[in-house]
């Protein structure tokens, strides 16, 4: 998992029917110290997040787990929203 | 498996609810001599590590899942061991 900025939205209407009603996000993903880290790109939104919010992820089938039973063809989620973190 | 120095914690409050009640800790993946290698990531905690301590990471959804003790969670990384040494023959 890591901590990324959320950057934007992607509106999707033809699409796999397993994604319907699921919101696409665009994420930068970030280092601790909130410096751009890679590539970004689109996670499935599990927990409300908007524009603006710093949020942790996951990579992988685990993205799909909470639409569960629907088998979302996803490879990255956004599974929590973060209220501050603090370093060492 | 891999080998990380644990350098942060996280809060979240809005989360899924496979995660609650889990700590979650920022951790550094290090080399075995104990230079930073990659991007720092997010790791549950299952066997109570602190920050500063070399611990072993997974990293991979199953095996992060059953360090939660949960089934489907949405994690890709848990903390399976605190290392108490690591040993790297000189010619490594």
């Amino acid at each position: 998992m890591q901590i990324a900025r959320v950057i934007g939205d992607v509106v999707v209407t033809r699409k796999d029917e397993n994604l319907t009603g699921l919101k696409l996000l665009i994420i930068q993903p970030l280092t601790p110290e909130r410096e751009p880290a890679g590539r970004t790109l689109v996670a499935v939104d599990a927990v409300g997040a908007g524009v603006g919010e710093e949020v942790f992820f996951v990579r992988g089938k685990e993205a799909s787990f909470p639409f569960y039973p629907v088998e979302a063809p996803v490879d990255a989620g956004i599974v929590g929203i973060v209220d501050h973190w603090n370093l060492g | 498996m891999q080998i990380a120095r644990v350098i942060g914690t996280v809060v979240s409050t809005q989360k899924h609810g496979k995660f609650e009640g889990a700590k979650l800790l920022l951790v550094q993946p290090i080399t075995p001599d104990d230079k930073p290698r990659g991007t720092a990531l997010l790791a549950i905690d299952g066997v109570g590590a602190g920050v500063h301590e070399k611990v072993l990471i997974v990293l991979e959804g199953r095996a992060a899942g059953e360090a939660l003790g949960r089934k489907a969670a949405p994690v890709d990384a848990a903390i399976v061991g605190i290392i108490d040494h690591v040993e790297v023959d000189g010619d490594f």
